[in-house]
């Protein structure tokens, strides 16, 4: 029997491609808060975020149902989902991007690498671009991902009434934090 | 043709390699979860009568009624407004779904308290439902001085009591609906011919009209108990204005009393004769307990 060279070339592409996605991590419960309060504490965090990166091409995602943020206080929350992220039309905020300079991160060495992520954060049924730094800290087969940016509220359709302006701020910082695990 | 299925095979575990969509690698299997339904209305009353929401676990609302004079007694009474009744009160979140109030009415000196449970809590997803239900059992004492001193008084000759059932439902986003069915025992009337119990059916709702404003209506139909010669069904229409922690609920009402006993079973005027009152509640929410 003998084997042609296309049916080599497609052994050879898929055998390439099982040892990428070896090469991807995830976590289902990673930490993305944001404040934006101005006059009081407006602070929101949503502990089951779910992020999925490939260590080989930088692709990176994220996503959180907006329900999930959790507040001090209860009226917050509830003027949060009803108000302003109308959570009920717009259930997910999702991010979806590269992260450019991957090639610098080494997953065999241990050692805390910085990264620029650039891509599309889908939220409140707008979707923009935005790009960030942040960095990636691998420790064995762990990885952690750390960044932190600021948005413009006004950005993804989000109107502060001129009653509580000085309590909300135009702009909202979010921290991401998620503990990666390889992907199998 | 064994060589195709091989090629085909491959190119299969390839393509499926490229998928751009990453988050589906892990969220595919995810399984819905159940979700409560909230605010379905702004306020844990519609206007007078209850609503099917509760305050939060730790949260105190601070509740400033008024009620003022009838609009028909003219402009030398300023419409009414030169006459004010009131009822201050404070409502406690012990748990999500359970809080406890207190109040003091000016009209009659009294007091009320009550207890609200939410035994079912409308939500969707898996093992969702389609209604909330929600029991209330209060009580109040009048504490004006007796006109009547020949007579023995005893203390609970002040009372009387009242127990609701509400059944509720969030339709969408701006239509909400409940039916409620109210018991009141009044353990002294003021005539031989008034009965004690008064069963009463009510029915509220509430129509956004916009994120922070809804108009809100409430209505109970008197089914037993009085003499509807005397005594009106309470009917009362207004707007809920939301502005962050306070919920500013401007209403039209023929009812005075601003506790479940006393609108009720004391509401003489008249819609039909234009006989109404203006009013107000004020809602505060403070939060004072922790949420977990």
């Amino acid at each position: 029997m003998t084997i042609k060279t296309p049916v080599l070339f497609f052994l050879f592409l898929s055998l390439t491609s099982l040892l990428y996605s070896q090469q991807r991590y995830f976590t289902k419960n990673g930490n993305i808060s944001f404040a934006a309060g101005s006059g009081e504490d407006i602070d929101g965090v949503n502990k089951a975020t779910t992020s999925v990166f490939d260590a080989t091409t930088g692709q990176i995602e994220f996503a959180v149902l907006v329900k999930g943020f959790e507040f001090k206080r209860a009226l917050m929350q509830a003027h949060f989902n009803e108000n302003y992220m109308e959570s009920d039309k717009f259930p997910k905020s999702v991010f979806k991007g590269k992260i450019i300079n991957i090639d610098k991160v080494n997953f065999q060495k241990n050692g805390v690498y910085p990264v620029t992520v650039k891509g599309i954060l889908d939220m409140h049924g707008i979707k923009k671009e935005l790009e960030t730094t942040g960095k990636l800290t691998v420790t064995g087969e762990t990885v952690s991902s750390n960044a932190e940016f600021t948005i413009l509220l006004s950005d993804y359709n989000i109107a502060i009434p001129s009653l509580v302006k000085d309590k909300i701020s135009k702009t909202a910082t979010i921290q991401v934090n998620c503990n990666y695990t390889i992907l199998k | 043709m064994k060589k195709i299925t091989i090629v085909i095979f491959c190119f299969g575990i390839y393509s499926g390699s490229l998928a751009q969509d990453l988050l589906s690698l892990v969220d595919k299997n995810e399984p819905k979860k159940k979700e409560h339904v909230t605010n379905a209305f702004k306020s844990s009353r519609v206007l007078n009568g209850h609503s099917m929401e509760l305050i939060g676990r730790g949260e105190l609302d601070v509740r400033i009624l008024h009620r003022f004079g009838e609009i028909n007694s003219g402009p030398n009474n300023l419409f009414g407004l030169d006459q004010a009744n009131m009822r201050l009160g404070f409502d406690y979140g012990l748990l999500n779904s359970l809080t406890i109030g207190i109040g003091r009415s000016n009209v009659g000196k009294e007091l009320d308290g009550f207890i609200k449970f939410r035994p079912v809590w409308q939500s969707t997803g898996p093992g969702s439902f389609p209604v909330s239900i929600i029991l209330v059992a209060g009580m109040t004492a009048h504490t004006q001085p007796w006109t009547d001193t020949a007579n023995k008084n005893y203390f609970s000759n002040r009372l009387a009591f009242y127990n609701e059932i509400i059944i509720g439902r969030k339709f969408s986003e701006s239509f909400s609906l409940q039916l409620s069915t109210v018991f009141v025992h009044r353990n002294l009337v003021a005539l031989a011919n008034e009965e004690n119990d008064v069963y009463a059916l009510g029915i509220g709702t509430r129509m956004k009209l916009s994120k922070r404003m809804a108009i809100v209506a409430d209505y109970h139909y008197i089914a037993k108990g009085l003499n509807k010669n005397v005594y009106k069904d309470p009917f009362s229409i207004g707007f809920d204005i939301e502005t962050g922690g306070h919920v500013f609920q401007l209403l039209f009402s023929n009812a005075t009393g601003m506790n479940e006993k006393s609108f009720i079973t004391n509401t003489t005027l008249n819609w039909a004769r234009g006989s109404i009152r203006f009013g107000f509640n004020l809602s505060r929410i403070f939060t004072l307990g922790k949420r977990h």
